[in-house]
């Protein structure tokens, strides 16, 4: 849907908006670039001066340490110069408007841009006002993207199961206010997964989301049985009770990975999820430190994927 | 003035009249077409070969943005855009600011518009007080002050018992009220249609049971008062169903659609184009079908502009954040005739859908071309073809989802009472 903004006119990334329409050749050429970013972080010295000179602004509308955090460490690894906003939703109560912080930004030259922004479509709208040349890397956009998290699940899972076209992956919560869900169904279905599934009560699915190209399951046990892959989303904090569901244990109860539902899936299935973790919320701790659980190895690679494409961005350029 | 319009082809909706005929105006009314009446002397003769006349557009819904938002738009600047649109009445919504709940304002509103001699205005009082659903505002000084009914706009209308009286109250004196479903509980927060798009682009959800739901509960409460009840805005195929369904039961409710709602829908908004964020919102393809059939069959009684200009600034955010609306008035006549032409429509019935029958919702005296009926037109080239851009706009609002579109159809000449107001 946005394929012709991320994309210039010889397919090449100009920004990361979102993973639905990138191809599925130049998903894997994130892949192996960030591949040979995971050696580059193995090494004493963890630098490369692919970047050097270059400004990222890491723009956050809406507070997130951690994401942020990896987004700064990929940069400085490409020996960038990285400059930290966060903005929190105060600059819209000062009178500026998104589109004013960002033009003052790219006349400080900024190169790249890392935005979240509690709206959808907000890096859409700054990717289509800046100065060509000017990169937009979708950090997190409300419920739409977040695509660099997408793409270090693929990461993930190409790690440890190699090959897309024979897996079960099941996503499991609060698909509805996810944007690491809708990422990750985009990449999973374009890299040919052949099963896709969503797994939640019908309060935290959203509508026709089967139009995504996933299966349904409401039922846990069912969702699960023979898995190659198990996703947990987190349940934010405000959605644990209220008209969405009844209390935080009831999901437990009903759709946390315990290890007896883990246990529904593939012997040798991996377990993921986006982070941070709710222990005894969405996953219980037996599994979330587990043999089966693979969420460390998810943030090691985080930061060699958003290297990739950093790099990736950058080297189009020339 | 006497003034007289040669060749032009004439089309009457409320008969169904359309001919080459020659229309003779005289004291600000139709005095004949065809043969002159005796001593006809025209002071001015328009040549309008190859140009439709029609009876003047007559907006169900145009916001004039005065009083309080006048960084949107002007009174002058929306005026201009109404008879560049060859709209020759319009009814405002009550939600300026303050909302029109005063007769001082609205009396304020008549003399303001009518020294600018263009359109009628027609401005729809508030339902509720200061539109804030929780006392009736005074029908009865609105109505005298020029008020011709009663609209809670867009302001929610939580507390069903207010709505119960307020409906009570305007059947008393026989005022229409009027209402856009929706319940403001089940659109809390949604800013586009809830099917696959908006699951798509993460956007808050707003469902169509928001408007059904609010639709049973209003015609329940028009069944038993007895209130002339018009509902706003229609968006959804199954609420066309149950309107339908009243009005086979004999309920006096009548209805409207906005006309970029007959052209677009959610796919529209996919690349997270805030022109695209309406109220209601667009909806599913399925349902923009169901309401060029309603339209076209008067189970919708008219269509409407519903003419919302919007600054750009409130545009540049992101989609959920932006003002919602789009200009209409000067895409509302070619939007109609494409309708009426992807519908196959005999063009007066295409024109009666924003002339007369949009007259007949309001009550007033306008949207015929016949002896004696009031010399309200437009004149428009039904092939002209032309593109919209911020300087084809006379409105200041340039928020249009047709922006850089072509459309076919122009106004060339719109005359009000007699008079030709626009050009000049």
């Amino acid at each position: 849907m946005s394929a012709n903004l991320q994309l210039d006119s010889q397919g090449r990334l100009v920004h990361l908006l979102t993973t639905e329409g990138l191809p599925r050749s130049l998903i894997l050429h994130i892949l192996d670039t960030a591949a040979q970013f995971v050696s580059v972080n193995e090494r004493e010295v963890k630098k490369v001066p692919l970047l050097r000179g270059k400004s990222i602004f890491n723009v956050f509308f809406e507070n997130s340490t951690r994401t942020r955090t990896t987004f700064e460490i990929a940069a400085k690894r490409l020996s960038a110069d990285v400059i930290n906003l966060n903005i929190g939703s105060s600059s819209t109560a000062k009178g500026e408007t998104l589109l004013d912080t960002v033009w003052n930004l790219q006349a400080m030259d900024a190169d790249m841009f890392v935005v979240r922004h509690a709206e959808a479509g907000a890096p859409h709208l700054i990717a289509r006002h800046v100065k060509p040349g000017v990169h937009v890397v979708n950090a997190g956009d409300g419920r739409h993207a977040h695509p660099t998290q997408g793409l270090l699940d693929m990461y993930t899972i190409r790690h440890y199961k190699q090959d897309f076209s024979r897996l079960v992956v099941a996503i499991v919560g609060d698909v509805l206010h996810s944007r690491v869900a809708r990422s990750q169904i985009h990449a999973l279905t374009t890299l040919g997964v052949p099963e896709v599934r969503v797994v939640g009560p019908k309060t935290l699915l959203p509508k026709d989301v089967e139009r995504l190209g996933v299966r349904v399951f409401h039922d846990v046990a069912a969702g699960l049985r023979d898995c190659d892959v198990v996703i947990t989303l987190r349940l934010q904090n405000e959605r644990m009770s209220g008209p969405l569901l009844p209390s935080a244990g009831e999901f437990n109860k009903t759709y946390g990975l315990t290890p007896e539902k883990l246990a529904l899936a593939k012997p040798d299935a991996i377990v993921m999820h986006p982070g941070p973790i709710n222990r005894g919320v969405e996953i219980d701790s037996g599994v979330a430190d587990g043999t089966h659980s693979v969420i460390m190895p998810q943030v090691t690679f985080g930061i060699a994927v958003r290297m990739a494409v950093m790099a990736i961005l950058a080297g189009n350029d020339r | 003035m006497k003034l007289e319009i040669r060749n032009a082809r004439v089309v009457d909706p409320q008969s169904g009249r359309d001919e080459n005929t020659t229309i003779h105006i005289a004291d600000g009314r139709i005095a004949s077409l065809g043969a002159a009446p005796d001593g006809f002397r025209a002071e001015r003769t328009i040549e309008a070969k190859g140009l439709v006349a029609c009876p003047g557009l007559v907006d169900l819904s145009a916001r004039l943005r005065e009083p309080g938002f006048e960084y949107r738009a002007t009174l002058e600047s929306e005026m201009q855009a109404a008879v560049a649109g060859g709209v020759t009445s319009l009814a405002c919504p009550p939600d300026t600011d303050p909302p029109l709940d005063e007769p001082g304002l609205v009396e304020m509103l008549k003399r303001r518009a009518g020294s600018l001699m263009r359109s009628r205005v027609f401005p729809l009082g508030a339902l509720t007080l200061g539109l804030k659903g929780e006392k009736i505002a005074e029908m009865g000084q609105l109505a005298e002050a020029g008020c011709v009914a009663f609209f809670q706009a867009d302001a929610p209308l939580t507390d069903l018992n207010v709505l119960l009286q307020a409906m009570r109250y305007a059947a008393t004196f026989g005022h229409a009220v009027w209402l856009r479903p929706q319940d403001s509980h089940l659109a809390h927060g949604g800013v586009a249609h809830e099917g696959e798009v908006a699951t798509r682009l993460g956007l808050p959800p707003l469902p169509a049971v928001a408007e059904t739901v609010a639709l049973h509960a209003i015609l329940e409460l028009a069944e038993s008062t007895g209130a002339r009840v018009h509902l706003a805005r229609l968006s959804t195929a199954r609420g066309v169903a149950l309107v339908a369904a009243a009005k086979a039961r004999g309920l006096p409710v009548t209805c409207d659609v906005g006309v970029h709602h007959l052209h677009l829908c959610d796919r529209d908004a996919g690349d997270f184009n805030a022109h695209m964020n309406l109220v209601p919102p667009l909806r599913d393809p399925s349902d923009r079908d169901a309401l060029r059939r309603a339209l076209a069959d008067g189970t919708i009684d008219a269509v409407c502009s519903d003419h919302t200009p919007v600054d750009d600034d409130a545009k540049l955010v992101p989609f959920g954040e932006a003002e919602p609306g789009a200009t209409g008035l000067e895409v509302f006549l070619p939007l109609v005739l494409k309708w009426g032409a992807e519908m196959k429509l005999p063009l007066a019935t295409t024109l009666a859908a924003a002339t007369s029958r949009a007259a007949a919702v309001l009550g007033i005296e306008a949207g015929r071309l016949a002896p004696g009926s009031p010399a309200d037109l437009c004149l428009f080239d039904p092939q002209c073809p032309w593109v919209v851009t911020r300087e084809a706009l006379a409105s200041q609002g340039r928020n249009s989802p047709f922006m850089g579109l072509e459309l076919t159809g122009r106004v060339t000449t719109t005359i009000v009472d007699g008079r030709v107001v626009y050009p000049g």
